[in-house]
């Protein structure tokens, strides 16, 4: 038995940094507040270091059991859930993902929010989300990975609101939240059919009997309906494909939470949920294909939208759901390892992104359209070389992080279906497009700001602004760190070292031995076709938003309909508004509201005073104020009294 | 003897003049003097039933039923002397102020 690791403590100090920064941050001068946020946040970072030190003297997966929560029922039939940690190599990538890219944007943020109002609030919220995303990644259970997982949506909704007196931030929040309610509703009720039918929710319990039942080749079993709903709520924290709706909007929060919980880690969580299900998974073949449909079609849908967008930070959020459709591909095609491989390079390279963009933000003064930005490289240097770094990771440019995880997913995809591999690459194409027409609209040209005065969209305003200024080094060296960590961060995976290291867990024979089935000729090709893919994009965005910069508008000119259906998101925001929400709202107006609120509830307690009402007025009058009436009453009510009595007597 | 039962029929008349009268007059007075008819016909019965018990409690009844119709008559006729001088009237169905 391997001595305590005392797990526990990576989510508690987050959680402890939470509690102080929130009961007493706001006492806390700006410099305490980030010391104490700092600390907790790093704190979490180096316990998951140590750990890592640690790991290769473990026995795996290490278990550490914290208290007892649930017992319910005895004998064979009794539930058990106890708040306990499960540590495999899966956990640990996750961890450090987590702690290691959270405390970077940590140290970003004090930068970023230091002229915002709130900003303890901001602190305790953003250690709150590293708590509740630690315990989802930790827990042993899946009932404890469903309070992180609850828990990451309710920072999510603190955090996409934070400038509540807006109205657009507090009903994206409320937007964000209602969507992760129908994934999370699909993730309850696959619970449920776990404890139904294992009496379990131990990871290692329930994996250990899914594992001694058959695979479901063909109908629709319990293990598909399991796989298929916890896809319903991966879909919904992993904005895929039909859930995706609420990203985009949840970029109305401040631009390191959109790094931190909209690209780094909080939208992976259905990725990791997914990937720690395998054993389910790998039983279900037909849930398997739902999930690669899904990610496929996520991944190209939300490229097309991310071509047409005009706000920096919306581009990103589209690009975030089409990789997010990556990683999902992936793990549709059973190749986990590759999925979190993505995940892992993903975090480095859109984390980068978002916090590059926050420094530009913060350079042009809270303006977020492009169009009035350009020729940016002069004025902010270093964000624009570590823009540029990820720009090319995430278009898959050899030899930056990006191309390692995305060509091994399309490796993968290719020997399991040249369909996905297609779509895959396609993408990657548009993928290259958007990224890098952000990049030269961005950087490159002249700087169409000046004339305009600052939108400040992002309600960051900054005062007054002459020409751009770079950020201070407080923001710059968390893009730093993650420029290296983009460039180099896919490395891991060359020669199949990252998916050795994984193996483990999602057992090794099926893996390796499909990647070898590939032969050197197509893998050469795969890789050939998909960096020409990514340097056509790059020459499409220089021709039309560098060279020819008329033509765009031409373009869109041209194809009329078509250009504005991407513009409006092929009108989804709409489509959803009249098929769900407006019969929502109608039915509840209509018939919860005017019918069963006010026309029963209501009705019954209203009548109930008015009955009392309408009697008491007619015993009113007894009470006539005439003296002979009073009399009369008396009379009357003594004469029954007599006559009572004497009926009485005589009987 | 006369028997108990004339009395009582006799007491019963009495009383129910007194009430017939307190309910259909609107003058005070008159009312005031249906209430002592009622006490009347009331200890008429109570001095009969006591002559036919030959028992005294009865007639000690009716004594301190006419102390304290008399202590009644003299307040009482106070009131009404007071209600006709600011109200100059002696009808009681004028005499309503306290009414909701």
């Amino acid at each position: 038995m391997t001595p305590s690791l005392h797990l526990w403590l990576i989510p508690a100090l987050p959680l402890l940094g939470a509690a102080i920064n929130g009961f007493f941050g706001r006492r806390f001068s700006r410099q305490a507040v980030s010391a104490v946020a700092l600390t907790f946040a790093g704190g979490a970072f180096l316990m998951a270091l140590y750990v890592a030190a640690r790991f290769s003297s473990l026995e795996l997966p290490y278990t550490e059991f914290l208290a007892h929560w649930i017992r319910s029922g005895s004998g064979p039939h009794m539930f058990v859930a106890n708040f306990e940690f499960y540590l495999d190599q899966l956990t640990l990538v996750m961890l450090l993902v987590v702690t290691g890219v959270g405390f970077l944007i940590h140290i970003y943020s004090v930068g970023y929010m230091w002229e915002e109002g709130g900003f303890y609030r901001f602190f305790s919220y953003l250690n709150l989300f590293m708590f509740f995303m630690l315990t989802l990644v930790l827990a042993g259970n899946y009932l404890q990975m469903f309070i992180g997982w609850e828990g990451v949506g309710l920072a999510s909704y603190l955090l996409i609101g934070f400038w509540f007196t807006k109205d657009s931030a507090a009903s994206a929040g409320k937007k964000a939240f209602i969507v992760n309610r129908i994934g999370d509703f699909g993730f309850l009720i696959a619970l449920f059919l776990l404890i139904k039918h294992f009496g379990s929710l131990n990871f290692g319990q329930v994996f250990a009997s899914v594992s001694q039942l058959p695979g479901e080749i063909a109908g629709y079993g319990l293990l598909t309906s399991i796989g298929l709903l916890l896809m319903v709520g991966a879909a919904g924290k992993s904005a895929q494909i039909p859930l995706y709706v609420w990203l985009p909007d949840a970029m109305e929060g401040p631009t390191p939470v959109s790094a931190l919980i909209h690209a780094a880690t909080m939208v992976t969580a259905g990725v990791y949920m997914v990937a720690r299900s395998h054993v389910i998974f790998d039983r279900a073949p037909n849930a398997l294909t739902v999930v690669a449909i899904i990610g496929t079609l996520t991944a190209l849908f939300a490229a097309t939208i991310g071509i047409a967008q005009t706000d920096i930070k919306k581009v990103l959020a589209y690009s975030t759901v089409s990789q997010l459709g990556y990683m999902f591909m992936a793990c549709g095609v059973a190749a986990y390892s590759a999925g979190i491989f993505h995940l892992m390079t993903h975090a480095f390279f859109k984390g980068l992104l978002f916090l590059g963009a926050g420094s530009v933000i913060h350079a042009v003064g809270g303006e977020q359209d492009m169009r009035k930005m350009g020729g940016l490289r002069q004025y902010i240097p270093i964000t624009f070389i570590t823009m540029s770094v990820a720009t090319l990771a995430i278009a898959g440019i050899w030899p930056f992080a990006g191309f390692f995880s995305k060509d091994e997913i399309l490796a993968r995809a290719y020997q399991a279906n040249p369909a996905y591999w297609f779509i895959g690459v396609t993408t990657a194409f548009i993928t290259s497009f958007y990224m890098f027409r952000l990049w030269f609209m961005t950087f490159w040209g002249d700087y169409r700001g000046r004339d305009t005065a600052g939108g400040h969209a992002d309600s960051h305003g900054h005062g007054g602004h002459g020409d751009p200024h770079e950020s201070p080094m407080v923001m710059l060296v968390p893009l730093m760190i993650l420029a290296v960590l983009s460039f180099v961060g896919g490395w891991v995976g060359i020669g199949g070292r990252f998916e050795q290291f994984l193996a483990p867990v999602f057992g090794e024979g099926a893996s390796t031995a499909a990647t070898e089935a590939l032969s050197h000729g197509t893998e050469i090709a795969l890789i050939a076709i998909s960096l020409g893919a990514a340097g056509m994009g790059w020459y499409l965005a220089y021709l039309l938003y560098l060279k020819r910069t008329d033509l765009p508008q031409k373009i869109a000119d041209m194809l009329g309909g078509l250009y504005e259906t991407v513009v409006h998101k092929y009108y989804i925001d709409e489509i959803y508004a009249t098929l769900f929400v407006k019969p929502l709202v109608d039915g509840s107006t209509r018939i919860l509201w005017h019918g069963v609120d006010q026309g029963v509830i209501d009705a019954a307690v209203n009548d109930t005073a008015e009955g009392a009402r309408h009697v008491s007025d007619a015993a009113r009058h007894m009470q006539s104020g005439n003296l002979r009436s009073y009399a009369g009453w008396v009379a009357a009510g003594s004469a029954i009294v007599i006559a009572y009595m004497i009926w009485m007597g005589v009987r | 003897m006369v028997p108990v039962s004339y009395y009582l029929i006799l007491s019963g008349i009495l009383f129910s003049c007194g009430v017939i009268g307190f309910l259909i007059k609107r003058n005070i007075i008159t009312i005031f003097m249906s209430i002592e008819l009622m006490l009347n016909g009331v200890n008429l019965s109570f001095v009969a039933f006591a002559a036919q018990w030959g028992h005294l409690s009865g007639q000690i009844f009716v004594f301190f039923v006419m102390v304290v119709a008399a202590a009644e008559t003299a307040v009482g006729l106070a009131i009404i002397i007071a209600v006709f001088r600011t109200r100059e009237t002696l009808n009681v169905d004028q005499v309503n102020l306290l009414k909701l």
